[in-house]
């Protein structure tokens, strides 16, 4: 086992060479995303000094009281923090598996929802709101509603032979994200369009405003687990950019490392989507920003896409909570505001793949 | 969601005719938004059909045996919430352009009197009733519907159906209604007026923004939506930070789940309205209090949140007790005797 990570290893970095190891980028990008971070914290509906963001901090570093008041500590500790930390994990997670199906369709259309994640967990919560359930219920119903989603479509792609079982796996995906949406505009007809209507639509666009510690926990976990194949893999994953045989020839089990990898970025997009709704643009995206600034190289291509992702969605997301006096939904603004810098990263002159 | 279609250019005429017609009639104007098709004499009127959910109650309340079926669907729960003729009528679907549910050649079949329709509407709605009117030959009817539409809606409407009797009945409740509303506003200046936030959704981070249609109830009963600092316009999402800040002294909701979950998340409870157990939960059987539909089932919603929110006005200390309010409407506008039991029920999260 050793030996073929080894030679996957070697393949790897025959198929792309590593640059000299450049520490400059990587710092660059840390000290923004920490800016970012704290500007996420700083700002918000709720008027709040620096001054006194930074005696709360301090306060639970050194385990002392604070002095402020219920409703600040409930800001920082129990709206701001979950809400940061979800929009660094579900960016990450989703730019995470939208790179990592890029690779393995060989396609840069490719999100995470090609194989119908979004759509599955989409109806799963759909339906959750049209019964008038509990938000708990709702969240679970759409995570197992993507795992369902995905899952039916590896199944079908698995009893065809005669293709090319990457196209038999993205057209499958096609067809049941399209069954999914169909089973949800049916939904949309038959809800209440005065109560349960909205609800819909704004679920459907996405947000980090209902996202609780508690919330946290249970999802984080799931997507971690979910993460970490792809973390671990990350050298073997250039190969699947290689026709299936070349990568066979190279002593890879091609299915059994694309369905792993599947599974991983199922995981974590569900877990994801069933905290904040439906976020498009991410996971298109992201992964394509981060090839421009460092190649090519999964190894390298996941942290970055990592970074980014989570920074650019709880940028996104702290722009949708201060720039209008209402909530903005994620999945405008994630399109608004990511469209034209990737426009203007693609027109860029010099810096051509 | 009618009001909330934009003026299409495709008829320009029409929507220069009614860009200015006001937001509801006033006491002495029509509440008859537009018609189209020649209408039976009041007495020759048998069948009628309601386009959507607040036409189906309006009906419902004033000529239920004319009623032909429901544009919404009603739960089993609900329907043991209505009289005799309205329980066991079925579920036909509804009439609104593109969004219709009721397929034409069921309402050709259906052959209805007269087409109803209640609602703020646009001249996008309108046309689409003209042209069911030109397709079917069947008339339609539309009328305005905000909260203040009501008692000459119930007037208008029970004329033209042949109910006139009944709809001045119905119409003196409404007025009853609306004007000890209008009293407590009278003397409860708008600044002293209770701040209420009203959570939708089971999350409760969806509201109604000043001027939503969704929230009317709350502004006739004397209480001052706390999501207006964050502008006009009609529902909206804001975000738990938002809430913190503006810490009503009151909320009100329709979801229970919103209702359980205020009152159990610690997230919540830093809240004044949480801390003094001050979150209420209208009831929605068989339909909503305060909304869904926004029809004259909002009138004993009405009726609550004044007595609510002024429980020490004098006018609202003249009141009935509220579980005898309750059964009074259920009769009048469903037929639906209620038992104290089912009453207390009705009422579970509401007190």
């Amino acid at each position: 086992m050793t030996a073929c990570v080894k030679e996957a290893r070697q393949a790897s970095a025959a198929l792309c060479p590593p640059a000299p190891a450049i520490w400059l980028p990587w710092a660059v990008a840390g000290v923004l995303l920490a800016a970012v971070v704290v500007a996420a914290f700083a700002l918000g509906k709720f008027p709040m000094a620096p001054a006194d963001l930074l005696r709360a901090v301090l306060a639970r570093i050194t385990g002392t009281e604070s002095g402020l008041s219920p409703a600040q500590e409930t800001v920082v500790w129990n709206i701001r923090l979950p809400r940061v930390a979800a929009g660094l994990l579900v960016g990450a997670g989703l730019a995470a598996a939208g790179a990592a199906y890029q690779g393995m369709f060989r396609n840069p259309l490719v999100s995470p929802d090609i194989l119908g994640v979004s759509a599955g967990a989409g109806l799963g919560a759909v339906l959750g709101i049209y019964l008038g359930l509990p938000l708990a219920v709702v969240q679970a119903l759409a995570f197992v509603g993507g795992l369902l989603a995905v899952g039916t479509v590896v199944g079908v792609a698995g009893l065809v032979r005669r293709h090319d079982p990457v196209l038999v796996l993205v057209l499958a995906g096609i067809a049941v994200g399209a069954l999914l949406g169909a089973g949800i505009s049916l939904i949309k007809i038959l809800a209440d369009p005065t109560t349960q209507l909205p609800s819909i639509t704004f679920w459907l666009l996405g947000g980090l405003n209902a996202v609780t510690t508690a919330d946290l926990a249970v999802t984080a976990p799931v997507m971690l687990v979910g993460l970490v194949p792809m973390a671990l893999l990350r050298w073997r994953m250039n190969l699947l950019s290689l026709a299936d045989e070349e990568a066979q020839a190279l002593g890879i089990s091609v299915v059994r490392l694309r369905l792993l990898l599947v599974a991983a970025a199922t995981l974590s997009t569900a877990a994801a989507v069933s905290l904040t709704g439906i976020i498009g643009w991410i996971g298109l995206v992201v992964p394509h920003v981060a090839r421009l600034l460092v190649g090519p190289n999964f190894a390298r291509l996941l942290p970055a896409s990592l970074l980014l992702g989570g920074g650019f969605l709880v940028a996104t997301d702290t722009l949708a909570r201060t720039v209008a006096s209402i909530e903005l939904p994620l999945g405008i603004l994630t399109a608004l505001v990511g469209a034209p810098f990737f426009l203007f990263l693609l027109a860029r002159p010099g810096r051509g793949e | 969601m009618k009001r909330r279609l934009l003026l299409q250019s495709g008829l320009p005429w029409l929507a220069a005719a009614w860009w200015g017609v006001p937001a509801w009639a006033g006491p002495t104007g029509s509440t008859i938004a537009a018609r189209f098709g020649k209408l039976p004499p009041p007495e020759r009127v048998r069948r009628v059909f309601a386009a959507g959910a607040p036409a189906g109650v309006l009906l419902a309340a004033l000529a239920p045996e004319k009623l032909v079926g429901w544009p919404l669907q009603l739960s089993d729960a609900a329907r043991g919430l209505l009289g005799a003729p309205l329980r066991d009528l079925p579920f036909v679907g509804r009439l609104a352009g593109r969004g219709s549910t009721v397929p034409m050649e069921t309402l050709v079949q259906l052959q209805p009197d007269v087409i109803l329709d209640s609602g703020t509407a646009g001249a996008t709605y309108i046309s689409a009733a003209q042209r069911v009117t030109e397709q079917t030959g069947l008339p339609c009817v539309l009328v305005h519907g905000r909260l203040a539409d009501h008692p000459a809606q119930l007037r208008e409407v029970g004329q033209l159906l042949g109910v006139a009797e009944r709809g001045q009945h119905l119409a003196a409740y409404a007025d009853t209604v609306l004007a000890l509303a209008a009293q407590v506003r009278a003397t409860v200046p708008p600044g002293e007026r209770p701040r209420v936030y009203f959570g939708r959704s089971a999350d409760g981070l969806e509201t109604g923004l000043e001027g939503s249609i969704n929230l009317e109830v709350l502004d006739f009963a004397g209480g001052r939506n706390v999501a207006a600092a964050a502008g006009k316009g009609s529902l909206t999402r804001v975000s738990m930070e938002q809430i913190l800040g503006w810490d009503s002294e009151v909320i009100v909701t329709q979801d229970p789940a919103f209702a359980r979950r205020a009152l159990s998340d610690p997230l919540w409870q830093s809240l004044t309205a949480v801390r003094k157990r001050r979150v209420h939960c209208a009831p929605s059987m068989p339909f909503g209090w305060l909304d869904g539909p926004p029809g004259v089932n909002r009138l004993i919603g009405v009726h609550w949140l004044v007595q609510l929110l002024h429980p020490a006005h004098p006018a609202v200390r003249a009141l009935e007790p509220l579980p005898v309010a309750v059964q009074r409407f259920y009769r009048l506008f469903y037929g639906a005797d209620l038992s104290p039991k089912a009453v207390a029920a009705l009422l579970e999260g509401a007190a």
